[in-house]
């Protein structure tokens, strides 16, 4: 513990509440139509006791576009609940949920969705192939598998609500589970959904990330396949760290990618749109530009470019992601008044191969 | 009929097993006495301490932080340990972190 007594490490690691978030401003010009979408997105974590940790996300967002044959930009603002649930750490492998949680179907959903995280801020095509958040009982959980790979694992129950447009749910039961190979860093996993109402239909996945342990290059996939269509998107994020010109600039660039095709099951095209997916087959290739200005702080921009039956057009993104982070309550003694400044630490506050750090909390 | 029933088996039988483990995981750690946070952390800090070397535990720490954050977002930074406590909870639950990979990001993120 190199000099720190142990009843000094575990004062100052009693968990505080925190308030996080994100907020973003983007432009999103599809086939020339200009759309402005604000929002914000809070996270509160609660943690009580030893095993307990309440949480919660809202995603407040309007989104604003002038009317056809032009005016004055309109548009609504919607607030959706996207989770509130409460954890219990019942022992090292298994932790119970309860409440309104996401859905644990393909990584995306779970992991990436959050617009500070995320390389590219376009939805992937498959995303409404599956339930976003479910209310009801979930179980999950990690544990060594072997000596190179740890296994994870989520299923859960979900009831019918209605209570609320925004905080509607599906009757049925799924889940999912992956292994992660920590020497090439590699996950990948498999993901189930079976509906228990109207037309009882069974949704699968699979999924594959993958963090370079040379390059600073990250790669994630899904594949996911229901009655309503099936597709899966190709992504990856590949900081210009290691260019040996310009490295200021160059360092806090990110180059993004993405390759995704959807093709559409046994409904209508009207019924595909009514839930978010495209109405005819559509591929859709997509380059992004980003650049981080400071920890949390992103500048992001993108082309994508969509071929459909319905019609080919163009995707520009322009925009500002911030991810923000307050404790609610005394932290103590800080890092650096302990002279454990990130800089002491050989951190000097960057991340992973020179990286600028940024992260904290997976919303 | 059976395409009535069949849907129902599957979530009896799912229901099953889900409550079927968590009474086996249950079984196997029970809960202990109400004693506070930080003296169950201690208690596990010193132990792993002893059986290991502290710089031994904070390149594991630092690789552990490296591939279970890394997956999804840059490596974050270092915030004051109590929020990194609660952030860590939070990504327990969230990415489905070992609790072996949580202990030693959090002692590697203390130091």
């Amino acid at each position: 513990m190199s000099g720190r007594s142990a009843a000094q490490t575990s004062d100052s690691e009693k968990p505080v509440p925190i308030l996080s978030g994100s907020a973003g401003y983007f432009n999103f010009v599809t086939a020339g139509q200009n759309q402005v979408d604000a929002q914000i997105n809070p996270v509160l974590l609660l943690p009580l006791g030893d095993r307990w940790l309440v949480e919660g996300r809202m995603e407040c967002e309007g989104a604003f576009q002038r009317p056809d044959g032009g005016g004055s930009y309109g548009g609504e603002v919607s607030k959706n609940l996207d989770y509130l649930e409460a954890d219990y750490i019942a022992n090292p492998h298994l932790t119970v949920t309860l409440g309104r949680f996401l859905t644990p179907f393909g990584i995306f959903n779970e992991r990436l969705y959050p617009i500070w995280i995320r390389s590219l801020q376009q939805d992937p095509l498959i995303l409404p192939l599956s339930a976003e958040s479910n209310d009801g009982m979930m179980l999950r959980g990690g544990f060594p598998a072997n000596a190179r790979a740890t296994f994870n694992y989520a299923a859960y129950v979900s009831a019918i609500s209605t209570v609320h447009n925004n905080l509607q749910s599906n009757r049925d039961v799924g889940g999912r589970v992956a292994l992660f190979f920590s020497g090439p860093r590699i996950e990948v996993g498999a993901s189930f959904q079976k509906l228990l109402q109207d037309t009882r239909t069974n949704s699968f996945g699979f999924h594959f990330a993958w963090l370079s342990t040379r390059l600073p290059l990250n790669v994630h996939s899904e594949y996911a396949r229901s009655n309503q269509g099936s597709g899966y998107w190709v992504d990856g994020a590949y900081r210009l760290s290691q260019l040996h010109f310009w490295q200021k600039v160059m360092r806090h660039t990110e180059l993004a990618g993405r390759a995704e095709q959807f093709f559409l099951g046994s409904i209508s095209s009207d019924e595909a749109q009514a839930v978010g997916l495209q109405g005819a087959n559509t591929r859709e290739g997509e380059f992004g530009l980003n650049y981080y200005l400071h920890d949390g702080l992103k500048l992001v921009s993108s082309y994508g470019r969509q071929f459909s039956s319905g019609g080919n057009l163009n995707l520009w993104t322009v925009g500002i992601t911030y991810r923000f982070l307050f404790p609610l309550g005394r932290v103590g003694q800080s890092m650096s008044a302990q002279g454990m400044s990130p800089q002491s630490m050989g951190g000097q506050g960057m991340g992973e191969q020179g990286l600028p750090a940024q992260g904290g909390v997976s919303q | 009929m059976t395409k009535s029933s069949s849907p129902r088996r599957s979530a009896l039988a799912i229901l099953i097993c889900m409550f079927a483990l968590s009474a086996v995981v249950f079984a196997g750690d029970p809960p202990r006495p109400a004693e506070p946070s930080a003296k169950k952390e201690a208690a596990n800090a010193p132990a792993v301490v002893h059986s290991f070397d502290a710089d031994a535990m904070r390149l594991q720490g630092e690789q552990r932080f490296r591939a279970n954050c890394g997956r999804c977002h840059a490596a974050p930074q270092k915030f004051p340990p109590r929020m990194m406590a609660t952030v860590l909870r939070h990504m327990r639950v969230r990415a489905t972190i070992t609790d072996q990979d949580m202990r030693l990001v959090l002692f590697y993120m203390s130091q």
